[in-house]
């Protein structure tokens, strides 16, 4: 029998989320302690025994144990959960409590608790994002650091202080809180935050950014599944990241190198994600309100349905971008405008869309943008100016993959 | 063919290092399962060993002084053991090349087993 891939880091957020509804997130080093323990005793078994039949129930069964045996002595030194401290005190109720803690729905409910919580408003948007992936994804500051080409140090100063805030609160986030809809709204952003990190992100590695693509998806998931964060905005941002993730097969090809919407091999797109998307966004429309996520969702969809670049709605898409800049008004949509802009009206009426962008100046250290004026005017036969545009993206790369297309690009204004 | 003990020795520091994060304990565990696997279809696989838990006890001297676990003394613990059986202590070094628990900075003692020759 072989390990399944990530079978550590899948059980992690999972046990952590367990071992958390019995300590209390004031003790949330030791659940990690524990998972530790837990890691290092299943390396000591397994390599002599080998693998059990089910090695995620053996790492549940080896923490929920341990967690008894802590309980047990720590009952006077310790303070646990508040939700079940009392129960904890008696043997009569202890092991039921903890197998509780360990059943399907007391960890979906949470974990989603957890991200409730990882999502506080005091903390930055960076912070919560490294909180969801250390505690409910089981990543490490050095994987956390090497998706977002940060430095490691940084990113365990980020884990340190969200974890502080945690553990200043005496309980999780309360799911029949009376914020619970502005902290739904919160935690959407940024599970949309990670996924755009996965799916536009810094990080060379394919692989790297699938894993956070399909984090973000695990967890939107757990949104669904609870009725009262199943609303259609949650259905929406569901849709957005099937039909994205839909079309990474063949973004990044399998020598990493990188191919823009416009030159993907549309029949490594992957169909079940696209129906998937698909029936999500029809189910997002149950409400009168139309949102940001609502509309990129649609532009994906309208993508997913046309089987080539020059069969593409163009115009739906330019008419679904205005609505989106009417809602958010950023320099990177008002691109992606122009370059639909360009799709329907040719580079000229594409160029003068670019021209258009308001807060320009805020695409300047974005390699794509220079990039985009480079392909119009290569498409306007213009190569000295094409060239000067994918020169000066050059340098803004920010790894290789980015890198080996813009100068893909660059031997493209030569060649012709 | 003669049996060889090898005895895994590691700190607790660096057992926990090795197994810090999710993923590294996926690699090291991974590692580990195609390490023994490897031995194992080469026929140098004699007995998998018995996992040994961190926490014990030590007895000495005449005294009986009993000491909470091995760890007072030594830096490094004994993790586990397996018996591998190969040509000759030469053979036996070299298929311990491969081990996991190198790489975490640990050790693999290597002891042969003595052959009653009645």
């Amino acid at each position: 029998m072989e390990l399944s891939e990530h079978l550590f880091r899948h059980e992690y957020g999972r046990i952590v989320a367990a071992l958390t509804r019995i300590f209390g997130v004031h003790n949330l080093a030791l659940a990690e302690d524990v998972l530790q323990d837990a890691f290092c005793r299943a390396l000591e078994v397994w390599k002599a025994r080998g693998l059990p039949d089910n090695p995620a129930a053996w790492l549940m069964t080896t923490a929920k144990n341990r967690a008894l045996d802590i309980v047990r002595r720590q009952q006077t030194a310790r303070t646990f959960a508040p939700e079940v401290a009392r129960l904890l005190e008696t043997e009569w109720t202890r092991a039921s409590v903890i197998d509780e803690a360990f059943a399907a729905p007391a960890i979906r409910d949470e974990q989603l608790r957890m991200m409730f919580s990882c999502c506080h408003p005091d903390l930055p948007e960076e912070v919560r994002i490294a909180l969801v992936l250390n505690i409910l994804c089981g990543f490490g500051a050095h994987e956390i650091a090497n998706a977002f080409l940060t430095r490691r140090a940084a990113i365990e100063k980020r884990i340190a202080r969200g974890k502080k805030t945690l553990a200043s609160a005496s309980r999780l986030f309360d799911l029949a809180d009376a914020e619970f809809t502005s902290r739904l709204s919160t935690v959407r952003r940024a599970l949309y935050l990670l996924f755009n990190e996965g799916y536009h992100g810094a990080s060379a590695k394919a692989a790297v950014r699938v894993d956070l693509c399909e984090e973000a998806m695990r967890l939107i998931a757990l949104l669904r599944e609870h009725p009262p964060a199943a609303s259609p905005e949650t259905f929406a941002l569901s849709a957005l990241m099937c039909l994205h993730a839909a079309r990474l097969p063949a973004r990044l090809d399998a020598a990493g190198d990188l191919h823009p919407l416009l030159d993907q091999d549309r029949s490594r797109w992957n169909a079940r994600l696209i129906e998937q998307g698909r029936d999500l966004l029809a189910q997002s429309a149950a409400g009168d309100e139309v949102t940001a996520y609502h509309l990129e969702a649609a532009i994906a969809a309208a993508h997913a349905e046309a089987p080539s670049v020059d069969e593409t709605d163009w115009t739906t898409i330019v008419w679904l971008y205005d609505r989106l800049l009417a809602i958010e008004p950023s320099p990177v949509i008002a691109l992606n405008r122009a370059i639909a802009i360009a799709q329907r009206d040719g580079p000229d009426r594409g160029l003068e869309a670019m021209d258009a962008i308001a807060d320009r100046d805020r695409l300047d250290a974005y390699p794509f943008y220079r990039a985009a004026l480079g392909e119009l005017e290569l498409r306007r036969g213009r190569f000295d100016a094409a060239r000067d545009h994918f020169g000066a993206a050059l340098p803004l790369a920010r790894n290789p993959t980015e890198r080996r297309f813009l100068e893909k690009r660059l031997r493209a204004c030569s060649d012709v | 063919m003669s049996d060889y003990v090898y005895l895994f020795r590691i700190s607790e520091e660096a057992q926990r290092e090795a197994m810090g994060t999710p993923e590294r304990a996926q690699e090291r565990m991974k590692a580990w399962l195609a390490w023994m696997r490897d031995l194992e279809a080469k026929g140098h696989l004699k007995e998998r060993g018995q996992p040994l838990d961190r926490a014990g006890k030590v007895v000495r001297g005449r005294k009986r002084m009993i000491s909470d676990g091995p760890y007072v003394e030594v830096k490094d613990l004994v993790a586990g053991y397996i018996v591998v059986s190969a040509k000759d202590l030469a053979e036996a070094a070299t298929l311990s090349e491969g081990c996991p628990i190198l790489e975490g900075d640990g050790s693999v003692e290597i002891r042969p087993i003595l052959a009653m020759s009645f």
